[in-house]
């Protein structure tokens, strides 16, 4: 029997990739809704002659968050005004918002429903005798005028198991085949080498052959998702990959921008939803569709018994929807005092829907439940299916999640971008390059943001991610007439570049004949390892599932001791093929986006969102000191860091 | 595993340049093994049984056993996509079966109009989108602002 000291995987990595330099106007780093946005509007503003290219690290038909598809638009607006939107998610997201950018996506958002209605997803409607079909039965659309079936204020119901591929198959009739490279993944921007805080290229490398991207452009937008799997999740074996977020969501957005100096916000943001235990399925329609509750093992509502505890957090927890986090913090607390499980019961909410139901009407609702799940997070389905769960008969047990970073759902971390270019926007809010200000530019010049990226904002979902990117698309196009001029030169060489995305690989060639497995060498770490390692840290020292969601100072001051030396080791990191080179580089953009939270959460004091973390050493919302964002900025020159205060200011009356 | 590949169905997307599995998976974990010209998932724990590959696999040789930490097993999960709806049939560890048929989209595959030329944008400087232009939308102002 052989060693098994080689390299392993299909696709060998080698030590001398061909370097393929690429000039461009403007790139668009990411594939999914918000980069499909833009990539459907920008040749609509873009001169003839005008060179895009979008890069996605997977195939753009099924990338990003909405690949598998989705149940519902988690945001639209229809009868509801684009103030209401910015109050809702104000008090969802504990106050610290920035509300020109919310205002902004909600005044945009339904353009972007209806163009996916007119490419053809299938969006359920309400007819005017109340009854209501699925998308396919030929009502008229939302655009003149069709009521949706909502299972909330803001959400819509679809049949959305192609979302993404009618989205993508728009995004690419709309930019050409050819300006857009599948499966390369963009792992560092590089700065002007004349021009200071000046973004001037990105470089990535191809997941199916030894090629390196040297790119050289004008403008560029990175909107490449939040951050999953930077946590020890529940499942530690094979379910580890059924993660709530999709699993690809590697923090590169933030790792990569916050490294060439973008200022970040609300980094100490994280969400942690109450899902289905174990399969993560969605929750949403089940509570607002269904009417269900979810109950302790007392069959106590636990939202009822433990109201008082809303009460403390004013004005968050007395809104009619709480916030988001505090509804963990009453589910929290009957976990730690022992009456868990948690049951969302669903035999009561089914048989009394089906009480004044026909039992064709019965059916026809079991299956908008499953669809609930086969629509999203298929995992769910076949949980139930392996453990007998029928619904109608069982209930099913719901628990928080281990913690994800995001800015597009219920969550807020991300990028300092700049508001719109209207007067009622705060001039903080604005951020000025040559007299002007270009929406969703971040404090970097020339490097846009949109999505998961837009820091305190969130609440966007799949719809406004979209109309985003769209408004970036538009923001790049100006940016670049304004500068033509402008002439790229990397800070580095091509060689150079191609050298530090490659490091991985020249380690891994280096040491490992040196011991007879490859996995274990003193040599280097693999990336499995350096990410199991990774979120052990910040699992029992960040607040994660160990401590029920608990840190103080001494404890974050331990992570980051730890994380010093890993971050140190992240230099001898080892890949030896193409698909380990691409867990490499993700997990190093891991491990940024984790230092950066727990710096935020270690400036923050103060517990500002209980029930996704607290601080034990300062255990209480402190709206004197700390109703202001947390924004901190990397010094490339000097490679330092500093943490700070900036203002909120409160633009939609309560 | 998450995914797993039939061997005896699948037939490497015929010695194609890439697999119809690999071309789709958003976490690049399915490869083809050029030698048994065979396709299989390369890291079970990071499949987030998405059922893209499934989905796409021209011979249905790609099924999914459900996760080992937290799934008994015996239950399945199995989709078939048509152009206009996918039918998705569950069989549940005691042998319980059910069938659900859902549609998926409302125009033909590779319809969409892209409408560079049609929504051509005319005022970079302002903060409308190309269709609101078209559509003569008014961008909604705050009804009134606090602060500034």
């Amino acid at each position: 029997m052989a060693l098994p000291n080689k390299p392993a995987g299909e696709l060998a990595a080698t030590l001398d990739p061909a370097i393929v330099e690429i000039d461009t106007d403007i790139l668009i780093v990411g594939g999914g809704m918000a980069a499909c946005g833009t990539a459907y509007e920008i040749k609509k503003w873009a001169p003839e002659g005008t060179k895009i290219l979008l890069c996605d690290k997977a195939a753009l038909e099924r990338s990003g968050a909405v690949a598998q598809g989705l149940s519902a638009i988690n945001t639209y607006l229809g009868e509801n005004t684009p103030d209401d939107y910015v109050r809702m998610i104000r008090n969802d997201l504990m106050g610290i918002v920035r509300e020109d950018l919310i205002f902004d996506c909600g005044r945009h958002v339904d353009r972007s429903v209806y163009l996916f209605e007119e490419w053809g997803l299938p969006i359920w409607k309400t007819l005017e005798d109340g009854k209501t079909v699925d998308g396919a039965q030929g009502a008229p659309t939302l655009k003149v005028g069709t009521k949706p079936v909502r299972s909330g204020r803001w959400q819509i119901m679809i049949n959305g198991e192609s979302y993404k591929r009618i989205v993508a198959e728009a995004a690419k009739a709309a930019l050409g085949s050819d300006n857009i490279i599948e499966r390369c993944f963009i792992v560092k921007l590089v700065l002007d080498k004349n021009e200071s805080n000046r973004i001037a290229g990105a470089v990535g490398f191809s997941v199916r052959e030894n090629k390196v991207y040297v790119i050289k452009t004008n403008a560029m937008m990175v909107a490449c998702g939040g951050a999953v799997n930077v946590f020890r999740p529940r499942a530690t074996g094979e379910g580890m990959g059924r993660c709530w977020y999709p699993v690809w969501n590697a923090g590169s957005t933030y790792t990569m921008c916050q490294e060439v100096g973008a200022e970040m916000t609300m980094m100490e943001n994280r969400f942690v939803p109450a899902r289905f235990k174990d399969g993560y399925g969605p929750v949403g329609a089940w509570f607002l569709l269904f009417k269900a509750k979810a109950t302790n093992t007392l069959g106590e509502n636990y939202m009822v018994t433990n109201a008082e505890m809303l009460k403390q957090y004013p004005p968050y927890g007395l809104a009619k929807v709480p916030a988001s986090c505090l509804r963990n913090h009453l589910m929290l607390k009957e976990m730690r005092e022992g009456r868990g499980p948690i049951y969302m019961d669903t035999p009561t909410a089914l048989a009394n829907l089906s009480a004044t139901m026909s039992p064709k009407e019965v059916k026809h609702l079991l299956a908008e439940a499953w669809e609930d799940f086969l629509d999203m997070s298929v995992g769910q389905a076949g949980l139930w299916a392996g453990t007998n769960t029928e619904p109608e008969r069982v209930g099913s047990e719901i628990m928080p999640t281990e913690p994800y970073l995001l800015g597009s759902h219920s969550g807020c971390c991300g990028i300092w971008a700049a508001g719109p270019n209207e007067d009622w926007v705060p001039e903080s809010y604005k951020i000025m390059y040559k007299g002007k200000n270009y929406s969703k530019m971040t404090t970097v010049n020339g490097l846009f943001t949109a999505g998961d990226g837009t820091g305190a904002s969130g609440h966007k979902f799949s719809s406004g991610s979209h109309a985003e990117g769209r408004q970036v698309a538009k923001s790049m196009v100006r940016f670049v007439r304004d500068n033509a001029d402008f002439k790229p030169v990397l800070k580095e060489s091509a060689k150079e570049l191609a050298d530090i995305v490659y490091k991985p690989v020249k380690t891994f060639m280096e040491h490992y004949q040196k011991s007879t497995s490859t996995d274990v060498n003193p040599n280097y770490i693999k990336p499995a390892g350096f990410q199991r390692r990774l979120i052990k840290i910040s699992d029992e020292y960040g607040a994660g599932i160990a401590t029920s969601y608990v840190t103080s100072g001494p404890m974050l001051k331990k992570a980051f001791e730890l994380l010093g030396m890993l971050r140190e080791d992240s230099e001898k990191m080892a890949a030896g093929d193409l698909h380990e080179l691409l867990r490499a580089w993700e997990n190093y953009h891991r491990l940024g986006t984790v230092e950066s939270h727990l710096r935020h959460i270690l400036f923050r004091e103060e517990s500002r969102y209980p029930g996704f973390y607290y601080r034990s050493d300062f255990d209480l919302v402190d709206e004197k000191n700390w109703k202001c964002f947390v924004n901190s900025k990397f010094d490339p020159e000097k490679k330092e860091w500093s943490v700070f205060k900036k203002d909120y200011i409160q633009i939609i009356p309560d | 595993m998450p995914s797993f590949v039939d061997p005896v169905k699948c037939d490497g997307c015929k010695g194609g340049e890439k697999t119809a599995c690999m071309y789709i998976c958003p976490n690049d974990l399915m490869v083809l093994n050029v030698e048994s010209m065979k396709a299989y998932n390369q890291e079970a724990d990071q499949c987030w049984e998405c059922f893209s590959c499934v989905k796409i696999c021209p011979q249905g040789a790609i099924s999914v056993r459900s996760y080992s930490d937290f799934v008994p097993l015996g239950g399945s999960v199995s989709p078939l996509m048509s152009s206009d709806s996918i039918m998705w049939t569950i069989q549940f560890r005691n042998g319980n079966l059910m069938r659900f048929k859902f549609p998926i989209r409302t125009t033909p595959e590779g319809s969409i109009d892209p409408k560079n030329a049609a929504h051509k944008g005319k005022n970079l400087d302002d903060e409308m989108l190309t269709d609101e232009e078209v559509d003569n939308y008014q961008l909604p102002r705050p009804i009134a602002i606090v602060g500034k």
